[in-house]
């Protein structure tokens, strides 16, 4: 293949990497008022009164927002296709304020130093309730965290309102309690994973005007600008049509901005005042007033037989999704929905359990969307239950995993798989045979382990997100393609190009990729679920098909011949005999401004409905400082299968980047409350993602499987890199220290503790 | 107040707050290079030279700078472009939001240190935070930049 599979650069790297005026706030109006957020600084209160009458004498402030003055419309901020499954439990302003940093008021003056001494003068008088923080806690608690009576669900998805259950979820097959019964070994344990931070680099950020013919635009450094359209119209209750949503370079996003969460206050702002209006979350913001993932606790139930099948997979759960209910339900389900169909000797499986409401920041999307602590628990689990069985645990997943062609009992099929040749990859480029299980010795106290763990995600979500793609054909022979994809860093734009340069048989900068404006680019839900490269990526292919059919019949015409008798070669399309040819460049200029006065275009919507799933295997080699408990990563590999790899680079850095996210949330990353629903944890000063120093090195490799519904056989590479570092770490920890560590991140004094304790013990 | 300072070999005259930043006041003026990630000097992202040392410019009162010189990468462009080419060809600039503050750093690692091994070049920047790349494809190009990887 000429394009796909080649690691060509970014097309956009050079500006990005060179600081050039590509993002929303190097783009904003720099005369446009700045818009600030009063906050709550108590965990559950009513505003009993609020007073502006101060701060809108103050010179220089445009407005002040309150929930008088907003529309009393419920919303979800979570970025899903319509109807969403989250909640709508939101409005812009809420008399009930339901955590720290719950917005309170919108200001906005001339100058950033204005609209922070107005702030100031906003009197507020609260009703203080009774918090709910721990989420064990939560249902049935005397406290009701949505006690309004216009919360609106579009689904049922098991809410019990006045019991702050946002969603109760179960999948059985097979009846797991008879079957756990005759296992001869069960193993059983609870796992607890964290709140984790996105921390991408480029902080929430939005900026809006009203344009020519008095419609709103909203510049918003977003994944999801059709789901912002659309909860801005419902939010702001104006109509879609009014309303325009562009999608500037984005510094990174992660799933954090997969979920609306500036663009509603400036907008507001804009249509109360008719100026342009910008808001900058500043870091502590970021960390404390938007989403994090959903904390869980999970407690798994494995049973196996003495052969050493696993034969039920039985795992409860509970989930944090905090004041809101973003995305409450949906990755609850992925948790058993990306765990459940992993091992296929099972006879009987089940997940089941509630996402609840508290009174901390809210959950809501992020890199792994539950199968993240779905594969902590599963592969934890696994992992105990090789040291049961006195098995390899490679051994022991190579026995059990599902296989390329096999349908889980869940009734998943999976069409690729390399998984087993990841892990056979992943044991050599590790030393395995060297390293399983000896602990070794490192002098000064120092010991190094290894561990393993393997996972899967999906690619899109099946039968619901569809994708469309335009490609024009212009009068200079290049071609324009429009999509609504959002490439957050990672690539996309440019791996889309590359496919339809590949079907178009181009150079890769005849291809002018835009996106993404909800004028202009065909309807995509966004780049969330791992849906870029697989649903987006299949729309383009298909819209380049139908392209380059259309162009084949245009130069049939044009040179008398039989379209079946011709080829298309690099820049002319001649007949097989090579008696006719015109070079693309002339057709392309008589059919768009010539005697052809036809442009064309190819146009194409893709959906899947199947989300198949990308693979990894994860080891890691960590030392462990017994004095301290300190853990640090000396070797991490991942090895994937994500099908076809469209850009080896692109995909590298991936892989890597989310290993690396992954490795911050094993160790160090946590988000805190104290006694109060404060947030402790609201900078990079507490909150410890990995610097250069903590990731020790990092070995990629990539075992290709072929995706049959996939573009080119690719699936998806973004979010199932994440998953393995937790549970691989943690079993790392084990072997070199004796020790399981059940609850992240795996924190020094968790170490020591547990090593003191098992020394206690056998003394 | 007014500052003389001369910015990218340029003497300019600067009106800044007395309680301004250096990062928000480069940022006032166009240099859009410049970026700001966490207010808590964490991050390395507002990194410029002042007097031709790597700074945190959000950590620093624009006043401070008065008569002295100030470099951001539009006055490194040049040398910066050519890094960046290394850094693009690895994939490794990725979302690009921190990578004004890294070039600014790997640039002024160059003129400072000979040859530098892993560790060396790890301790040097670490202070610029990354949260897409996960740090080994900047290595990889850094060392092929600077002509100490293996196979350059």
């Amino acid at each position: 293949m000429r394009n796909v599979s080649k690691s060509v650069p970014k097309t956009d790297a050079l500006p990005l990497a060179l600081g050039k005026p590509v993002y929303t706030e190097d783009l904003a109006d720099a005369n446009a008022l700045v818009v600030k957020i009063l906050r709550s600084p108590h965990a559950f209160a009513r505003i009993k009164q609020i007073d502006a009458s101060k701060a809108l004498k103050l010179e220089g402030v445009a407005c002040v927002l309150t929930h008088n003055d907003v529309p009393d419309v419920r919303f979800t901020l979570a970025g899903q296709s319509y109807p969403e499954p989250s909640p709508y439990d939101r409005l812009v302003l809420d008399p009930i304020v339901r955590y720290v940093g719950d917005e309170v008021a919108i200001v906005a003056a001339v100058d950033e130093k204005t609209a922070v001494k107005a702030m100031k003068l906003i009197k507020v008088d609260y009703e203080v309730y009774q918090a709910v923080l721990d989420f064990e806690k939560a249902a049935g608690a005397a406290s009701i965290i949505h006690p309004e009576s216009d919360l609106h669900c579009n689904f049922d998805i098991g809410m019990k309102q006045m019991e702050n259950v946002v969603s109760t979820h179960k999948t059985e097959v097979g009846d797991v309690e008879a079957v756990l019964a005759e296992c001869a070994v069960v193993v059983e344990e609870t796992y607890h994973t964290q709140a984790q931070a996105h921390a991408m680099m480029e902080t929430y950020r939005a900026f809006s005007h009203l344009d020519h013919t008095g419609r709103l635009v909203v510049v918003s450094s977003t994944q999801i600008p059709f789901h912002v359209r659309r909860q801005l119209a419902r939010a702001l209750q104006i109509p879609a049509s009014r309303i325009r949503v562009i999608k500037p370079r984005i510094g990174g996003g992660f799933g954090g901005k997969q979920t609306g969460v500036v663009e509603m206050f400036c907008a507001i702002v804009t249509l109360k005042t008719g100026k342009a209006a910008k808001i900058v979350y500043d870091r502590k913001e970021t960390f404390g007033c938007t989403t994090s993932r959903h904390a869980m606790k999970l407690t798994v139930r494995l049973g196996a037989d003495l052969e050493g099948y696993i034969r039920a997979v039985d795992i409860q759960g509970l989930s944090d999704t905090g004041a809101y209910g973003e995305h409450a339900s949906t990755v609850f389900a992925v948790v058993g929905d990306k765990t459940l169909p992993l091992y296929n000797k099972t006879k009987a499986v089940r997940f089941y359990g509630q996402v609840v409401y508290t009174n901390k920041m809210p959950a809501g999307a992020l890199r792994g969307y539950g199968a993240t602590q779905g594969g902590f628990a599963l592969e934890s689990a696994v992992n105990k239950l090789a040291v049961v069985l006195k098995v390899d645990p490679a051994e022991l997943r190579l026995k059990n995993l599902i296989r390329e062609g096999e349908t889980s009992v869940t009734g998943k099929t999976i069409n690729s798989s390399a998984l087993d040749r990841c892990i056979i990859t992943g044991k050599e480029l590790i030393g395995w045979q060297e390293k399983y299980p000896t602990r070794k010795e490192c002098g000064a106290g120092k010991v190094r382990g290894v561990g393993m763990a393997v996972t899967m995600q999906g690619s899109g979500i099946a039968g619901i997100d569809t994708a469309a793609a335009e490609i024009r054909w212009n009068d200079d022979g290049n071609y324009t393609l429009l999509i609504g994809s959002t490439d957050m860093g990672t690539g996309s734009d440019t791996i889309l190009a590359q496919m339809a340069a590949e079907v178009l048989d181009a150079e890769l900068d005849s291809i002018i990729v835009h996106a993404a404006d909800t004028d202009v680019s065909p309807y995509d839900p966004g780049s969330y679920a791992s849906s870029t490269t697989y649903v987006t990526g299949m729309a383009v292919v298909k819209a380049a098909q139908e392209l380059k059919q259309k162009i084949m019949e245009q130069a049939a015409l044009h040179l008398a011949a039989d379209a079946a008798d011709l080829v298309w070669e690099r820049e002319e399309i001649r007949t097989l005999r090579g008696d006719k040819r015109i070079e693309l460049i002339s057709l392309a200029n008589l059919l768009v401004s010539g005697r052809g006065k036809m442009q064309l275009s190819g146009t194409a919507t893709h959906g899947s409905p199947v989300s198949p799933p990308p693979f990894i295997a994860g080891f890691a080699e960590v030392e462990v400082d017994l004095a301290t408990g300190k853990v640090a990563v000396v070797e991490y590999v991942s090895v994937v299968d994500c099908g076809t790899v469209i850009n080896p680079n692109l995909a590298r850095i991936q892989v890597e980047g989310g290993t690396v996210q992954g490795i911050g949330m094993a160790l160090t990353e946590d988000v805190r409350y104290d006694r109060r629903g404060m947030m402790q944890t609201n900078s990079f000063m507490q909150y410890k993602i990995p610097s250069r120093k903590d990731v020790g090195e990092i070995k990629v490799a990539f075992e290709a499987s072929h995706e049959p519904t996939g573009p080119f056989g690719a699936k998806s590479v973004g979010e199932v890199v994440i998953n393995t570092p937790p549970p691989a770490i943690a079993h790392a920890v084990y072997n070199a220290t004796g020790v399981w560590i059940t609850e992240l991140p795996i924190l020094p004094e968790k170490v020591w503790q547990a090593v003191q304790k098992k020394q206690g013990n056998e003394e | 107040m007014q500052i003389e300072v001369i910015i990218n070999d340029k003497a300019m005259a600067l009106r800044v707050g007395k309680a301004e930043f250096l990062a928000d006041a480069l940022r006032r003026y166009g240099f859009c290079s410049v970026r700001k990630g966490c207010d808590t000097t964490c991050c390395g992202l507002c990194s410029v030279w002042i007097d031709g040392q790597p700074t945190l410019s959000c950590a620093v009162l624009a006043i401070r700078v008065d008569g002295k010189t100030v470099t951001t990468l539009e006055g490194v462009a040049a040398e910066a472009e050519a890094f960046a080419k290394v850094l693009a060809a690895e994939g490794a600039e990725q979302c690009g939001f921190c990578s004004p503050g890294f070039i600014m750093t790997v640039l002024a690692m160059k003129r400072e240190l000979t040859a530098p091994s892993d560790e060396e070049i790890i301790h040097y920047l670490t202070g610029n935070l990354c949260r897409c790349t996960g740090y080994m494809g900047q290595l990889r190009a850094v060392k092929t930049y600077l002509g100490v990887a293996k196979d350059a």
